[in-house]
């Protein structure tokens, strides 16, 4: 590992950090008072609003290809998560961290599956068709969800459907750091030969194959670990909300997902970062003053588009990213220049 | 001596058709080691359609292909690569939007070994193996004095580097045949002197067999050893720049034929 890279990691741990305890300091010592369980809640929301939007802009902003299905795979992760921890905790007591663990894994997992399995045939199309592909994915997850329920053999629950009681585990100490882990990996795929190639399919498919790579396999993979990322946030959603209705992962949430990549500018994960949770928690907090508002949610988004869309097509960041790092880093080489 | 004789490329009576129209037929091309072979013919003659069939961007419908004595019919195109044969575009075709460095690295990436958990895990493994991508990109740049814009994005190159780059990224595939799809078109004479030299280069660096379609005549006779020339889609003539300039077929197939009405007055 080269030296300034030590340098930039260690930067960027203790940025991590430093969030991690403004946040503690906020929700864990009453400083917020009453409001503090609000905010809170902003937060965890936010935090998996992050994965999900990061993990479809690895599709959008580097394969080049749109999805409006995200929220499909979010709803595969929900619901396998909550039906394995249900069943779970229903035989056996485990603490909330380990019954977090399975939840995201299983979620993950299961929304991989099903990515891979919707990929492979997908994949052979591209833009347009493949985005119609991923919307009828998306609302045939939503229609089995809404109209098949399983009743396992013990225990009393009906999985499917509209699913309530499902356990509370989703904390948002554990979802800071999942997010954290979860965009780590994302940006390092990216930095990547994989993410290289990845890219160089977006730029020109065909000269892509005339390098020598496997167009195919890089795109079904990369679908695979944005469904993945998907289902995890699904996960943190279903055990925090504790409550699953299928109706919630609809057409317009996959469509609100897109809008947050392309607002905060495809091709970059830091405009995801900063673009979601502010979108995610902006119309509570409008609603919070002006109680009319959720309503009219989706026409502000849509008029927020076309405007963002005329000035700045590429989004806020338009493919660029921030380092901390980078930023320190140079402006110290910057004043040892003045020096010397 | 055997394996000497087996030619890196081997057409027989390659062909495609597309509904009714036949626009390869039965073509036959040998190339052997250390060659520079041209491949001319008219705008339509079908020489861009060979470097399709052969690079596994078609299929072909009739006869096959052998490279090094292996057959190469059904191939996917990063199979052929992987397999060894290189090529660039008739319009250019670089990944615009990322760095020239990055364009050449990712050719190099089928020799790459760090796997999935190396790569996000970012084992010393995987930057040893960055590193040691990066120096062989630069050498490679550095042949075509590319390395001055290694951090610039690819679409701002002027346009005789991009063709260069474009030739620089089929090289890091760590080929046995090259093929070069008129890298001279749309240059000016500068850049094309700069191209010969640079083919040149390659050939007296690498010794690798080179099968160019150029438009660029005076190119074409100048480097190439055999000249193969295309029209409707079947060879019209083989031989040396001297045999083929001097070829009635040729001159007719490029210049028309003489007005039989005018040789009548006579």
């Amino acid at each position: 590992m080269p030296k300034i890279m030590k340098k930039k990691y260690l930067i960027n741990i203790i940025a991590v950090a430093v969030v991690f305890l403004i946040l503690c300091l906020l929700f864990d010592t009453g400083l917020l008072g009453r409001k503090a369980a609000y905010f809170n809640g902003l937060v965890t929301i936010g935090m998996f609003y992050t994965i999900i939007v990061c993990s479809l802009n690895l599709l959008t902003g580097y394969m080049g290809e749109f999805s409006l299905g995200h929220a499909g795979f979010m709803s595969i992760g929900a619901y396998a998560s909550a039906i394995a921890t249900t069943i779970i905790s229903d035989h056996v007591q485990l603490s909330s961290i380990a019954l977090y663990l399975i939840a995201i894994i299983i979620g993950g997992l299961a929304a991989a599956i099903i990515g891979v399995l919707v990929g492979i045939p997908a994949l052979r199309l591209s833009g347009d068709y493949l985005c119609i592909v991923t919307v009828a994915v998306a609302e045939i997850v939503r229609v089995v969800l809404s109209n098949v329920g399983i009743k396992p053999i013990t225990g009393n629950a009906t999985f499917g459907k509209s699913f309530a009681g499902i356990a509370r585990v989703s904390d948002y100490h554990y979802v800071y750091i999942t997010m954290v882990i979860c965009i780590a990996i994302m940006y390092c795929y990216i930095r990547s030969r994989y993410g290289r190639a990845l890219i160089s399919i977006r730029e020109d498919r065909i000269a892509a194959a005339a390098s020598g790579i496997n167009v195919t396999r890089t795109k079904v993979l990369t679908f695979t670990i944005s469904a993945a990322f998907a289902g995890v946030a699904g996960a943190i959603y279903a055990h925090y909300i504790t409550t699953l209705v299928p109706t919630y992962f609809n057409f317009s949430k996959s469509s609100e997902f897109l809008a947050i990549v392309i607002l905060g500018g495809s091709g970059s994960m830091t405009g995801s970062i900063i673009a979601a949770p502010i979108l995610s928690a902006l119309p509570q907090l409008i609603s919070y003053v002006f109680p009319d508002f959720a309503s009219y949610r989706m026409l502000i988004y849509a008029v927020v588009l076309v405007v963002v869309m005329i000035f700045k097509p590429t989004g806020l960041f338009g493919g660029k990213e921030f380092s901390l790092p980078d930023l320190i880093l140079d402006g110290k080489r910057k004043k040892k220049e003045k020096v010397s | 001596m055997a394996e000497e004789n087996v030619p890196v490329l081997e057409t027989k009576s390659l062909g495609i058709q597309f509904g009714g129209l036949k626009a390869v037929n039965d073509v036959n091309i040998e190339i052997y080691k250390g060659e520079l072979i041209g491949l001319i013919g008219p705008n339509g003659a079908g020489k861009t359609t060979i470097f399709n069939l052969i690079t596994g961007i078609y299929a072909p419908t009739t006869g096959s292909y052998m490279l090094c004595g292996k057959r190469m019919n059904g191939l996917k195109t990063h199979q052929v690569v992987d397999e060894g044969i290189a090529r660039t575009f008739q319009n250019i075709r670089l990944f615009k939007k990322m760095t020239v460095l990055d364009n050449v690295k990712v050719a190099f990436n089928k020799n790459m070994k760090a796997n999935l958990f190396q790569s996000i895990i970012r084992t010393p493994y995987f930057w040893k193996e960055e590193e040691e991508t990066t120096q062989k990109a630069m050498e490679l740049l550095k042949l075509f004095n590319l390395e001055g814009f290694a951090d610039q994005y690819a679409e701002n190159l002027p346009y005789g580097k991009q063709r260069l780059l474009e030739i620089a990224r089929a090289l890091a595939t760590d080929m046995k045949l090259l093929l070069l799809d008129e890298p001279a078109a749309g240059m000016n004479p500068v850049e094309t002197a700069e191209l010969k030299e640079s083919i040149k280069m390659l050939r007296e660096k690498f010794g690798i067999p080179i099968l160019l379609i150029e438009h660029d005549m005076s190119l074409v006779m100048s480097i190439c050893e055999r000249i193969y020339v295309l029209n409707f889609g079947e060879i019209l003539a083989s031989g040396t720049p001297e045999e083929i300039a001097a070829n009635k077929d040729v001159i007719e197939a490029y210049l028309g034929k003489e007005d039989e009405d005018e040789g009548g007055d006579d």
